[in-house]
């Protein structure tokens, strides 16, 4: 198909995750169900809410959220820098997704844990892996937000 | 639906076991159960075999090919850490439902030393793994956040999560079924490495090999073969599945399930968390027992870090008050996923009957037990026991 080969013939940076689209700037997608449950995620046949089979409205997040808990990562798989902080985040949006909390100290997340709770904070992007065609893998992570 | 009664259970201490396999397991825990129920494998019209990570394998007809080919129905049950538990319930449905008189449950599990469970995604190509680089979702950071939430809501301490691993190790020295057997401090338990905030490593579960049996039957047939012996009837058999909570799907939420089992349970055993003599809880990380403290209503909300202060959960021998995991818990005795839930029936059931297999650690005059079980993804099995 001819999509299949335009995609085979791109060498630019590929989202680690569908849900991650990296243009025309990095944001994530997702849907929202009319009873108001919303999903970082575009594959879904029902809302595991309400039952309902759409139709769902498309939704672009704003990357914007706070840190609900969190937790600091000392031991993982081989090759992954430890330690790192895994957070929950509620997006402003709505809804809520997994992700790592950059440019913030873990030995001060375990010091002082309630400084993290509520902590505001913003999506950014960084390259993580080259896949087996050499092009770059995005994951999107979260920091503190700049005022 | 027909009364239900444990007439044998049998376990296998909990370790590892490298010189055997799967089905070798499985099948001295059964050969452990049927004769403690005074049964052979004859008598068995239906079995359920409780096992995760061989689930493709038919273990449950190669525990047979161990024990006895008759020929029976056999249903391979696979539900995560609520594996052995699911399949106990299986059989107490067989059974109350009229349609079989005695069937068995075997839970049973092989991990050897693997660790830090859970899935990164990825696909074919490792690049896109999703594992610690879109947060962790292994279970050691799943059990740390919900940890750090009840931390958020309550100003819960690291030393109230150590304090609960301390207890369990102090249980397990009394229970030669346990993985580990050797006390340790709060200081021991606090300095020992991080694995994910706020589990030290002596906060989390090791992995290991063993397995557990239970033959369950009707009321009819225990009074065919009791001969005199006492049996505890499960009073209750409850299952959920994860409903629909605002974090569930970016942090598993293992409250509100156990929430909704506990409830479940309590209202068909017709009992409360007060008349609840010792229950053995799925404490996989120090943090999930005492989030389970609330939800299984042994406190109330808010209360699990002034429970444990007063000696909450302890073994009454020890001074304390509502004893849970007095087996060692899956922190100390260990947790073969497919094997836990089965075990805890065993457990339960010989403090009810005095068995002598409980004697060092025996919760006096239990005549109400509770078994609680928590399988990511998510399930939850609550079972009541009584005598």
């Amino acid at each position: 198909m001819a999509s299949e080969k335009a995609q085979a013939a791109d060498s630019g940076p590929r989202p680690i995750v569908p849900f991650l689209r990296l243009e025309p700037k990095p944001h994530l997608v997702g849907i929202r169900c009319s009873c108001g449950a919303i999903y970082v995620d575009l594959n879904r046949v029902a809302c595991s809410r309400c039952g309902s089979a759409g139709p769902f409205e498309q939704v672009s997040f704003s990357g914007k959220g706070s840190v609900y808990v969190f937790s600091v990562v000392h031991q993982s798989f081989p090759g992954i820098p430890t330690p790192y902080i895994t957070a929950i985040v509620d997006l402003a949006e709505g809804a809520a997704i997994r992700g790592n909390l950059l440019d913030f100290p873990p030995e001060q997340a375990q010091r002082d844990p309630h400084k993290v709770f509520g902590l505001p904070v913003e999506m950014v992007t960084r390259v993580v892996a080259k896949d087996r065609e050499g092009r770059d893998v995005v994951a999107f992570g979260f920091r503190p937000a700049k005022r | 639906m027909r009364n239900v009664y444990v007439l044998g259970t049998g376990m296998t201490k909990f370790g590892r076991y490298p010189e055997k396999n799967v089905p070798l397991l499985g099948g001295e825990a059964a050969l452990m159960a049927l004769k403690d129920a005074g049964v052979g494998i004859k008598d068995v019209e239906i079995f359920f075999c409780g096992n995760l990570f061989q689930a493709p394998n038919m273990v449950g007809q190669r525990v047979l090919q161990q024990v006895g080919q008759t020929g029976i129905p056999v249903v391979n049950v696979a539900n995560a850490c609520a594996t052995g538990s699911t399949a106990f319930r299986e059989a107490y449905m067989a059974v109350a439902s009229g349609m079989y008189e005695i069937a068995m449950a075997v839970g049973v599990e092989q991990m050897g030393k693997q660790g830090l469970l859970g899935s990164g995604g990825g696909g074919s190509d490792p690049a896109y793994a999703t594992e610690g680089r879109l947060g962790s979702g292994l279970m050691p950071a799943v059990f740390g956040q919900a940890g750090v939430e009840h931390m958020r809501k309550y100003g819960t301490k690291l030393e109230h999560f150590a304090k609960i691993s301390v207890k369990s190790h102090k249980h397990a020295t009394k229970n030669p079924f346990s993985q580990y057997r050797n006390e340790l401090s709060l200081d021991d338990v606090l300095n020992s490495r991080m694995i994910a905030y706020p589990n030290t490593l002596y906060m989390c579960c090791p992995t290991g090999d063993g397995a557990a049996a239970a033959i369950l039957v009707s009321e009819a047939k225990l009074r065919q073969l009791a001969g005199g012996r006492r049996r505890p009837r499960v009073a209750a058999a409850a299952l959920t599945s994860d409903p629909w909570t605002e974090h569930d799907l970016a942090l598993p939420d293992v409250s509100t399930l156990t929430r909704r089992a506990a409830k479940q349970a309590y209202e068909a055993a017709g009992v409360g968390p007060k008349d609840v003599d010792l229950t053995e809880l799925h404490d996989c990380f120090a943090t999930a027992e005492l989030i389970h403290y609330e939800n299984l209503g042994l406190c109330g909300d808010g209360e699990a870090a002034k429970f444990i202060d007063e000696g909450g959960g302890m073994h009454p021998a020890l001074g304390g008050k509502s004893p849970v995991n007095v087996s060692g818990g899956l922190l100390s005795k260990g947790h073969p996923l497919g094997a836990t839930g089965v075990a805890n029936i065993c457990e339960i059931t010989w403090h009810l009957t005095e068995d002598e297999r409980a004697r060092p650690r025996q919760v006096p005059n239990a005549k109400v037990g509770m078994a609680h079980v928590i399988g990511l993804g998510s399930a939850c099995t609550v079972h009541i026991l009584t005598i």
